[in-house]
């Protein structure tokens, strides 16, 4: 087992550098940069501009240079001094500028995760076991339609709807109160893990992001469920008198469970999709409207940086599902290999 | 002839008849056998309906919607759907509209502070702009009446519009912030919602059967190379990497060109799941008898491909193709509702949506939700109908 994750870890390596480099090719597409925009828009309002400083920025990131050259004095900045490049918009390094935001971001990414499985796969397994039942067609209907309305609408919805109950429309992460003591550092954000009100407010978020991963969850569940249910192992254990109970979860559940512990990163990029957008929609205090204004912004270092750590973080996830994997599946821990 | 001779004469009839039925089933060819399947799948087949009822209505949707993209007007703007009537003072005359439009109030000084302390009462501000309805004339509704020019498929002239008014405006849907016609922009947004999908799902076919082909057929180095760039893409998440391209797109180009770039940039990442689909069936057709007897024989490697491995898994193909449109189109309307997709003169269901991005305009003008609707619709009607092709491509259910 510890050979097999160390196996594992080692081809990860590889994939985070060809994957920061399709990052840096990608931030660096659109034509000129944010520094040359940035000073000819100075001079034209007739500021003066500190030419010796914009000179120093251009040299230490090498503004001038091809890119890949530039993506070369990025990675050396990451691995050697943790380094993520300056951020022109905020006019601070990129990393303080996305470690406010981070732990949140992450904070929702696993709450939302756990929402998508603790409601996912036992209404999958409820439809799989009552196939055509009441229950089935509705948990079936409520699946598809989770799945097709985009996440932006179902926010827009869901902020409408409070609109319309409560009067105000459900808008950024935290309660005014809270949002005072974080600004005047009074709070961190994990005093935050322990409030009850802060979870109450966080549950339209994570309904939000999460409601069409777990429509997905479900269907592929009940699929995968009902695969294994028409086994000939099922009928061999029925006909022994194994009890109805213990063929779902200790046998058909073990084998329907695989797909779903494999598609861990699958679900955790459907999260980081919804997120983006949902936050930029709802003003959520996440990485997303960070990247959005980043983007818009040519703040290339800033817009990088983000995708990269949201790339890592799925990667991270990869690693995980593969490591589970091999612990509920012998198979896998012995050929070394994920079954196909 | 006796009677009993033409029962045994029908029979026999039917009999050949059932026949020859089953023995069409057992001719039939495999996508024969799946056309028949998906047709008794209720739901794929009524997806399949409306699907195709959409499709024609893009088609032809610069003679079914009243107005184009650019016509407007000052005093229309955000008029709630406009009323049908039939019945004018006791008779019938045919559909028919009031002509209403943004207007001030005459009335006297008095009339004005009588109103505004009952409008005060009911918690609201009163203005004298407000919509006036003439409900004294009737405006009928006209068939194929002539308005704006346009080109039919692209390639005749015309200016007849399926229906319309005249001496007034009729909004089926309301209009927005502009005074333009929200019917008629969901249907002429739907000519680009409804065939980037399908264009960026044709493009990511190509890419994945190519690149899925060679990396199954050849394995090794190639496919090493092949999976770890599919693994790289696959690990960020589809939407940042969609707004990060498309913030590459320069402002202004001319909305041919957007679409076709934006098209590019869906189905850049489209590909990597049907490459992975390709590659797995070729890994288990390679070792085949009949691919290694067309090896014996001399065919060539682009043959063999083509010819005698592809024919074995189309269906399996064009279920994931079919399964992987909704997250496409649902792409598609992501990106032009923040901004990032298409843009102005041109129009989509994201466009159209941009409106209801606040709460308040929502409140106030709730038919900017109207192309959310369609947008649903779509995306269910495409996952029904995949899923109605999955099955019917499994010979085993």
């Amino acid at each position: 087992m510890g050979s097999y994750i160390w196996k594992r870890v080692l081809t990860f390596i590889p994939i985070l550098l060809i994957m920061s480099l399709v990052i840096f090719f990608i931030i660096q597409l659109p034509p000129g940069d944010y520094l040359t925009s940035y000073v000819a828009g100075l001079k034209a309002e007739g500021q003066i501009v500190d030419e010796s400083e914009m000179d120093s920025l251009k040299e230490r990131y090498g503004l001038d240079q091809p890119w890949f050259v530039q993506y070369f004095k990025w990675m050396w900045g990451i691995l050697t001094r943790f380094d993520f490049g300056y951020s022109f918009d905020y006019e601070k390094p990129v990393w303080p500028v996305i470690a406010e935001v981070l732990p949140m971001t992450i904070v929702v990414s696993i709450a939302t995760m756990l929402f998508n499985y603790l409601f996912g796969i036992p209404i999958g397994i409820y439809s799989a076991v009552h196939q055509y039942s009441v229950g089935d067609y509705c948990f079936t209907l409520v699946g598809f339609l989770g799945m097709a309305v985009p996440n932006f609408l179902f926010a827009i919805l869901l902020m409408y709807g409070t609109y319309i109950w409560t009067g105000t429309a459900f808008i950024g992460l935290y309660s005014n109160e809270i949002l005072l003591g974080l600004q005047q550092g009074t709070l961190q954000w994990y005093d935050l893990l322990l409030r009850g009100d802060f979870w109450g407010r966080m549950a339209i978020p994570i309904i939000v992001i999460g409601t069409s991963g777990t429509c997905g969850t479900l269907r592929s569940m009940r699929a995968q469920m009902l695969d294994e249910l028409g086994r000939n192992y099922v009928l061999c254990a029925r006909a022994k008198g194994v009890s109805e109970r213990r063929i779902i979860y200790k046998y058909c559940l073990r084998a329907a469970l695989n797909p779903t512990v494999s598609g861990l990163s699958g679900v955790l990029s459907h999260i980081f999709n919804g997120s983006t957008i949902s936050a930029i929609v709802m003003n959520l205090q996440l990485v997303g409207p960070r990247l959005y204004s980043a983007l818009k912004a040519q703040d290339m270092y800033l817009a990088g940086t983000i995708l990269l750590v949201m790339g890592f973080l799925i990667v991270l996830g990869t690693l995980l599902s593969d490591i589970m994997l091999a612990w509920l599946d012998p198979r896998i821990r012995f050929s070394g290999r994920r079954a196909e | 002839m006796s009677n009993p001779d033409k029962k045994a004469l029908r029979a026999a009839k039917k009999a050949e008849k059932a026949r020859i039925k089953e023995e069409k089933y057992y001719l039939a060819s495999q996508w024969q056998l799946m056309a028949r399947k998906l047709g008794k799948h209720q739901l794929a087949r009524l997806s399949l309906v409306i699907l195709g009822f959409l499709y024609i209505v893009a088609l032809f949707g610069d003679f079914l919607a009243p107005y184009n993209l650019t016509e407007y007007d000052a005093n229309s703007k955000d008029l709630p759907p406009t009323a049908i009537h039939f019945m004018y003072e006791g008779e019938y005359i045919g559909p028919y509209v009031f002509k209403s439009e943004w207007g001030t109030l005459k009335m006297s000084v008095a009339e004005m502070s009588k109103a505004k302390k009952e409008a005060e009462a009911r918690g609201e501000t009163f203005s004298t702009r407000q919509i006036i309805t003439d409900e004294t004339t009737p405006l009928k509704l006209h068939w194929f009446v002539h308005g704006s020019s346009y080109k039919i498929l692209g390639l005749f002239e015309s200016d007849l519009h399926l229906f319309g008014i005249e001496g007034g405006k009729i909004f089926l849907f309301g209009s927005d912030n502009l005074g333009r016609d929200l019917f008629s922009r969901i249907i002429l947004g739907s000519q680009v919602s409804l065939t980037i999908p399908f264009a960026g799902t044709l493009i990511s076919f190509v890419l994945g059967l190519l690149i899925g082909s060679v990396s199954g057929y050849f394995g090794g180095t190639v496919d090493n190379v092949i999976q770890r760039i599919i693994e790289v893409l696959n690990s960020l998440p589809s939407l940042p990497l969609w707004m990060a391209l498309s913030a590459a797109i320069p402002a202004g180009i001319p909305p041919v060109q957007m679409y076709l770039l934006i098209t590019v940039i869906l189905s850049l990442i489209g590909w990597t799941g049907l490459a992975r689909v390709v590659r797995g069936k070729f890994m288990s057709l390679k070792n085949e008898d009949y691919v290694l007897a067309a090896r014996l024989a001399g065919v060539s490697d682009m043959k063999i491909i083509m010819k005698h491995m592809v024919p074995g898994f189309m269906s399996y193909l064009i279920v994931s193709l079919t399964l992987g449109i909704p997250s496409m189109i649902i792409g598609e309307t992501s990106m032009s509702f923040l901004g990032l997709g298409i843009q102005a003169p041109a129009t989509s269901w994201g466009v159209l949506l941009k409106e209801a991005q606040n709460v308040t305009n929502i409140v106030s003008h709730p038919w900017c939700l109207i192309p959310l609707f369609f947008v649903v619709l779509t995306v269910l009607a495409f996952n029904f109908l995949g899923d109605g092709m999955r099955d019917a491509a499994d010979p085993y259910k």
